[in-house]
């Protein structure tokens, strides 16, 4: 392997750029992710910026319930952000539903409509556990690219 | 120019320059975050940006848009060695504002309302401090009879001294041309909610990583410019750098984004304002 391709690999894990996505959360989640973001968590050192823009993007936060609404905005964003990527899905709400999961209108959790990577169980997760996520998620990264 | 001192500014323009202007953007980030107590990035961020931007998929809405961020990064560079070959700065000049406009028209060809909005607005900046580059390359005319790079290595007063006003001018360009804040409204780091990245918003992945690259050139090229008023000590030329950076970082982070009417009145009144005294003391000494 050259060294050029070596310094992308390992570009990859030194600068995820997420991008956050509100998936009809009840807004807890979000606060705790933003929460990371600011000067107290500091995730500007490991290279983590919240883009907001999905063709910039590495890695996809998702929060809250999907549902049939939301679904279609969920898979169009996922489907602009290059390879490659990796996607968390944050709180009980995007693991499965939560407490909303038995709503009509609700899909259930995130993994229904695109794969998932990694799980940040909690309601909502500390930020703690956000980071202790996207850390996973670029472990994987790295993971995949040994195969 | 002898065949070796023109292989030492290919070198030093293509190579080098890029690489020093992507360590000082790692510092400027370092230093951003230590004015907001925190600790920032590694100074190397940069470099791991662009190269995983390199590493991605090209997911292009149109092909243009690759053809455009190349167009800007010739530009850039080329400007940039000119910049080293010390020739003439109005060719630099023209040469640098062809791949400015390529930026937008890149960010034109496609629908995005984000990337039209940022286009305009990068239209505007354009505007805005191409007339002041002007009129300071005009006052260095003034002084030098010439507007070769070489010539001023010739003077033996720095350019300072006889245009100190015309420094402040290059400087209120140079906010614009950086995107630092007040003037970021095309592009900024921290406008997501606003315009997502603007004229960025449409390049994806390695073109993204491109025109990062031509970025760097160009504050290669615009420190460039600034090192020029003090061109007689290699000490002056340090300090002057890098007053001026911390300056702008300073400004940077302890102003808020304005609107393009007050960034086209306050730049066009204090630098059309500040040349006119400059020139005419200039003039009459
Ligand atoms: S997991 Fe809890 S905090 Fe998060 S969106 Fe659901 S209900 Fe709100």
């Amino acid at each position: 392997m050259n060294p050029i391709s070596e310094f992308i690999k390992k570009s990859r894990i030194k600068s995820p750029w997420v991008l956050h996505f509100d998936c009809g959360s009840c807004n807890g989640c979000d606060i705790e992710t933003l929460a990371v973001l600011t000067p107290v968590y500091d995730v500007e050192r490991f290279g983590i910026i919240n883009v907001g823009n999905p063709k910039h993007a590495d890695v996809f936060l998702v929060t809250g319930t999907v549902n049939h609404r939301n679904k279609k905005v969920l898979k169009n964003l996922y489907d602009q952000i290059p390879d490659p990527k990796a996607v968390i899905a944050i709180g009980a709400c995007g693991l499965s539903g939560g407490v909303f999961r038995e709503a009509p209108n609700v899909v259930g959790g995130v993994d229904k409509v695109i794969p998932v990577d990694v799980y940040v169980p909690g309601c909502p997760p500390k930020p703690e556990a956000i980071i202790d996520g996207v850390v996973k998620a670029l472990e994987l990264f790295a993971a995949k690219q040994e195969q | 120019m002898n065949s070796v001192n023109v292989f030492l500014a290919l070198i030093v323009g293509l190579v080098l320059a890029p690489a020093a202007s992507g360590l000082i953007a790692g510092v400027d980030r370092r230093i951003t975050a230590r004015l907001q107590s925190r600790l920032g990035p590694p100074i190397l961020q940069p470099f791991y940006d662009v190269f995983k931007l390199f590493g991605k998929e090209r997911l292009l809405s149109n092909y243009w848009l690759a053809f455009c961020s190349f167009v800007y990064l010739v530009a850039a560079a080329t400007a940039t060695v000119l910049f080293f070959f010390q020739s003439d700065l109005l060719l630099i000049f023209f040469v640098q504002a062809v791949g400015s406009v390529f930026l937008v028209v890149g960010a034109l060809t496609v629908p995005s309302p984000y990337s039209q909005v940022g286009a305009h607005r990068e239209l505007l900046q354009i505007l805005t401090y191409e007339p002041l580059l002007v009129l300071v390359i005009v006052g260095i005319y003034m002084v030098t009879g010439s507007f070769k790079v070489s010539a001023i290595y010739e003077l033996n007063t720095p350019l300072l001294f006889h245009l100190p006003l015309m420094f402040l001018v290059l400087g209120y360009a140079l906010t614009i041309k950086l995107r630092k804040s007040p003037f970021d409204i095309s592009a900024s780091h921290h406008a997501h909610q606003e315009i997502v990245r603007g004229v960025y918003t449409e390049y994806v992945g390695p073109y993204l990583g491109i025109i990062e690259v031509a970025h760097w050139f160009e504050i290669a090229l615009v420190l460039g410019l600034v090192s020029l008023f003090w061109s007689t000590s290699v000490i002056g030329i340090i300090l002057l750098l890098m007053i001026t950076y911390f300056v702008e970082i300073l400004v940077d982070n302890s102003t808020s984004r304005m609107t393009w009417k007050w960034m086209l009145g306050s730049a066009w009144a204090v630098g059309l304002s500040f040349s006119v005294i400059n020139l005419v003391w200039l003039h009459y000494r």
